[in-house]
């Protein structure tokens, strides 16, 4: 921890000034007002959380700051100098760098190469070629400075993994000098252990005196790292306040409008698990090695561990994604012959994916084509029946859109997960396989997917989830099963603490044994 | 707490040190091993014919057909790497045989003026493509499809049979050459290889041309002037194929209509490019895998003209390798994280994360 950190063209400005000042901002789209009025500083070595629901408005104040959209109304000032921003390459060389959700970068490309995109350094001059020599450097020493060390400049960016892309954006955010950077849901697509290393480094950005404003759904991030707090609430500033002056429950309140008393739904008092619904025998192939487990009728199994331990993997390969060398799967006492997506969906095997933009729904689609997919393909003749019965579907799972052939790209990600499960409920799936449920959507459409899995198990249906967020784990499931290296690492009874089920995920148990 | 996170670090590590070779041979290793085996092969078949492959006068012509495709297919590369696609460089060649050999009228004293008259025209032909692709977002596939329907219709019109001849010292490009074995037109094209292969990998046009064809969103983003680099690659496609109808002039003697499209450059350059490893897509590929499709072609084109085979069957060969060819790339691509388990299946199957993107 003791290296250098590199000076040259650093930030100066002294912890705790103001960098940036944001005042009044408004934005329009089509008439319709999604930022009204927002006042907010950013202040030199200082993590600033914004927080607010999907459709707050977070996206675009930060577009807004990085010059993706200009303003109808307000200012920007940066260091007291009133600025206005045309193009996101004028917020960066003024200093304001941001690092979007969607990641900005080429996967064919080196990661140097991504990183001086449009600003190649060159020998001799304008006219000169490129620098791949000073491009390297350059990199190596960016990396050193953020402590990371395992990244060389020449992979391509296709290699890597999603944590090690993020730490690419991020270092192209430092790149261009940066005195405030924004960072879009940082920790959307990281594991726990991943995270870490995304703490670590916005430390050092915050010893340089690099103002950060840091948007995340996971609360304990912004109580982690945040120093201020700025609430939004349907394009309204609620509130700006020291996070030591703010509770989580206090915080979700202001966020909802409503207090949420009990986060995750209590388990029905009559909730009684009935027979072996979903049964993994011995299951292994090229990812995953000898899988045994168990889900009951009306059992929520809880599928934890970090990052490529093979979770993702396991229920691809129950679902028929990925073929089966060894092992067996039962359904309900059947041993089912996977080798396509088709017969799991025949068995009644439901998957929602991890990635829901890229493999859950097609998004230049209406949103009762999407919801109808799956019956379709796999049960025409029940079409008829799904279609009459999906608006009440929709609206049971309060899916808020303006009408079921709007496209679902134009809906938040809450409602599109909304409609993702909609797809899988008109089969009637006796087993939910679910991959990261909750990723990227607002506070109330995870409460209303807790309340379905709730639902679903009360009718009898087995549900297996996997999940990077402990707390939605430990609360939602009746049991947890660990995993470990494409191995069942262990199991653990239901509220057991975030420590032990770490514990067991990274492996650090057995050590602690032996010590 | 601390022992879990010291754990972490450790891990990451160790994840970080796995080495990171590219799924074993690249694409462009690849295709010129097969271009050996294929070497290899034709020397056998061209025996058993009772021929020598490696005679100076049957590599003097492999070179020399080897020469006008490959010029063509360096521009197509540049296209297709740019994210676009030139379907008019058959009639762009026939024209400017046209305007070449017109323009030349069997005199060496015109031969700068034709040349350089060839040479602006294709390039201007190139910038309108350029423009409509890049300014008025219509597909490359679309817009070289559009240009090349007019000149081959203004073809059609103006011109019954060869028109024009070459001067005769400009005839002679056609027979100088190294020992007999490597002719200058083959010079020429691998000369302009180079050329290109240093102006994507040293200049900013070429890291952009990868990043517009890449992801154009992305590269609009990082502040590339995303209109440049396809208007100039059309620019420079069109202009090699200027270069190529030259050389077509050097060695018929005479400017024809239908030259371009008889040599079907349009697809056979894009099959070379695309066998060479390119992405159709854009934003991968090079030039010098490229030429290994195109010699790959050639060494193909020759041992059948040897052996005699029906034309049909020579397509039937042809369409083969270009569809072998992109089976393996695409299964390559899938299979890229090595299983952690046993032999079990390692092939990855399709629909996972990998393709996604």
């Amino acid at each position: 921890m003791n290296d250098a950190l590199p000076t040259a063209g650093g930030p100066a400005s002294e912890p705790g000034t103001v960098v940036l000042r944001g005042t009044g901002l408004t934005k329009r789209f089509f008439g319709n007002t999604v930022l009204e009025g927002v006042d907010l500083e950013l202040r030199a070595g200082q993590v600033h959380g914004l927080v607010g629901e999907n459709g707050a408005g977070k996206s675009t104040l930060m577009k807004m700051l990085a010059g993706v959209h200009t303003p109808d109304g307000g200012t920007i000032d940066l260091d007291g100098q009133e600025v206005s921003f045309g193009h996101p390459v004028q917020a960066q060389q003024a200093g304001v760098s941001t690092v979007f959700q969607e990641f900005n970068l080429l996967l064919e490309r080196t990661i140097a190469e991504n990183i001086w995109l449009g600003r190649e350094p060159r020998r001799f001059g304008r006219a000169g070629p490129v620098d791949t020599a000073k491009m390297r450097r350059d990199t190596e020493e960016l990396f050193a400075g953020l402590g990371v060390h395992e990244l060389r400049p020449g992979t391509l960016v296709r290699n890597l993994s999603v944590a090690e892309q993020q730490i690419v954006e991020i270092a192209k955010a430092v790149s261009f000098d940066a005195r405030v950077i924004q960072m879009d849901e940082p920790t959307a697509a990281l594991a726990d252990h991943e995270v870490e290393l995304l703490y670590s480094i916005i430390e050092r950005l915050t010893a340089r005196g690099v103002a950060i404003l840091y948007v995340s759904h996971r609360l304990k991030e912004i109580f982690d790292l945040c120093r201020t707090i700025t609430i939004l609430k349907d394009g309204q500033h609620v509130t700006t306040r020291p996070a030591s002056e703010l509770t989580e429950a206090e915080l979700v309140r202001l966020m909802v409008g409503r207090p949420l008393t009990t986060f995750f739904p209590d388990k029905p008092a009559d909730a009684e698990v009935g027979e072996v619904r979903l049964e993994l025998r011995d299951v292994g192939n090229g990812y995953v090695d000898g899988v045994s487990l168990q889900v009951r009728a009306g059992e929520i199994v809880g599928l934890a561990g970090l990052q490529g331990s093979g979770r993702t993997e396991l229920l691809e390969t129950v679902f028929g994604v990925r073929p089966l060398a060894r092992g067996s799967v039962v359904v309900d006492g059947q041993e089912l012959k996977v080798r396509s997506p088709r017969e799991g969906v025949r068995a009644r095997l439901a998957f929602i994916t991890e990635d829901r933009k890229a493999k859950g729904l097609a998004l230049n689609q209406s949103i009762i084509d999407n919801a109808l997919g799956v019956v379709r393909a796999v049960f025409p003749g029940r079409t008829g029946s799904a279609r009459r019965e999906m608006p009440g579907v929709l609206s049971n799972l309060e899916v808020s859109a303006q009408s079921l052939s709007q496209e679902v790209q134009f809906l938040s990600g809450g409602n599109q997960q909304k409609v993702v499960l909609a797809r899988w409920l008109s089969i009637d799936p006796l087993v939910l396989l679910m991959d990261e449920p909750t990723r990227g959507i607002d506070v109330g459409a995870k409460h209303r997917v807790y309340e379905l899995m709730r639902e679903l198990t009360r009718q009898g249906v087995a549900v297996l989830m996997v999940s990077s967020e402990l707390p939605e784990v430990i609360g939602m499931s009746d049991r947890i099963v660990v995993m470990r290296d494409g191995r069942i690492a262990g199991e653990l009874p239901a509220g057991s603490s975030e420590e032990t089920v770490l514990a067991l995920a990274t492996g650090a148990v057995a050590d602690e044994d032996v010590a | 707490m601390s022992a879990v996170t010291s754990q972490d670090t450790g891990r990451a590590g160790a994840a970080a040190a796995r080495p990171r070779t590219r799924a074993g041979l690249s694409s462009t290793a690849l295709i010129y091993l097969v271009l050996v085996a294929v070497v290899a092969v034709s020397a056998v078949l061209t025996g058993i014919e009772g021929r020598n492959f490696f005679s100076q006068g049957n590599i003097w012509g492999v070179l020399t057909a080897m020469s006008v495709l490959g010029l063509i297919a360096i521009g197509q590369t540049l296209v297709i790497l740019a994210g676009s696609l030139d379907l008019s460089v058959p009639y762009v060649v026939s024209l400017a045989t046209l305007v070449a050999a017109g323009g030349m009228k069997g005199l060496d004293g015109n031969v700068p003026a034709a040349v350089f008259n060839t040479l602006l025209l294709t390039a201007a032909i190139g910038l309108v493509m350029g423009l409509l692709v890049a300014l008025l977002d219509v597909h490359g596939f679309i817009a070289s499809l559009g240009i090349g329907l007019v000149i081959s219709g203004y073809l059609a019109t103006n011109y019954q049979g060869s028109h024009g001849a070459a001067a005769p010292d400009f005839r002679l490009l056609s027979r100088t050459g190294i020992a007999s074995m490597i002719p200058a037109s083959f010079m020429v094209m691998l000369l302009c290889a180079v050329l290109v292969t240093l102006l994507l990998r040293y200049t900013r046009l070429g890291h952009h041309l990868y990043a517009v064809g890449g992801n154009r969103a992305v590269a609009r983003m990082s502040g590339v002037r995303t209109a440049t680099p396809v208007i100039a690659a059309h620019v420079l496609c069109s202009l090699l194929a200027g270069l190529a109808a030259l050389l077509l002039v050097s060695r018929t003697g005479v400017g024809l209509p239908t030259i371009g499209s008889q040599g079907r450059y349009d697809l056979l350059s894009i099959a070379a490019v695309v066998l060479g490893g390119t992405l159709l897509a854009g934003g991968k590929g090079s030039v010098v895998g490229t030429i290994g499709g195109v010699a790959i072609f050639a060494v193909l084109d020759n041992v059948m003209g040897v052996m005699q085979v029906n034309p049909f069957l020579k397509d039937f060969v042809r369409g083969l390798a270009i569809v072998l060819a992109v089976a393996v790339y695409a299964r390559r691509s899938v299979v890229r994280r090595p299983p952690r388990f046993g032999p079990g299946t390692a092939a990855a199957p399709a629909g996972t994360a990998q393709e996604a993107r």
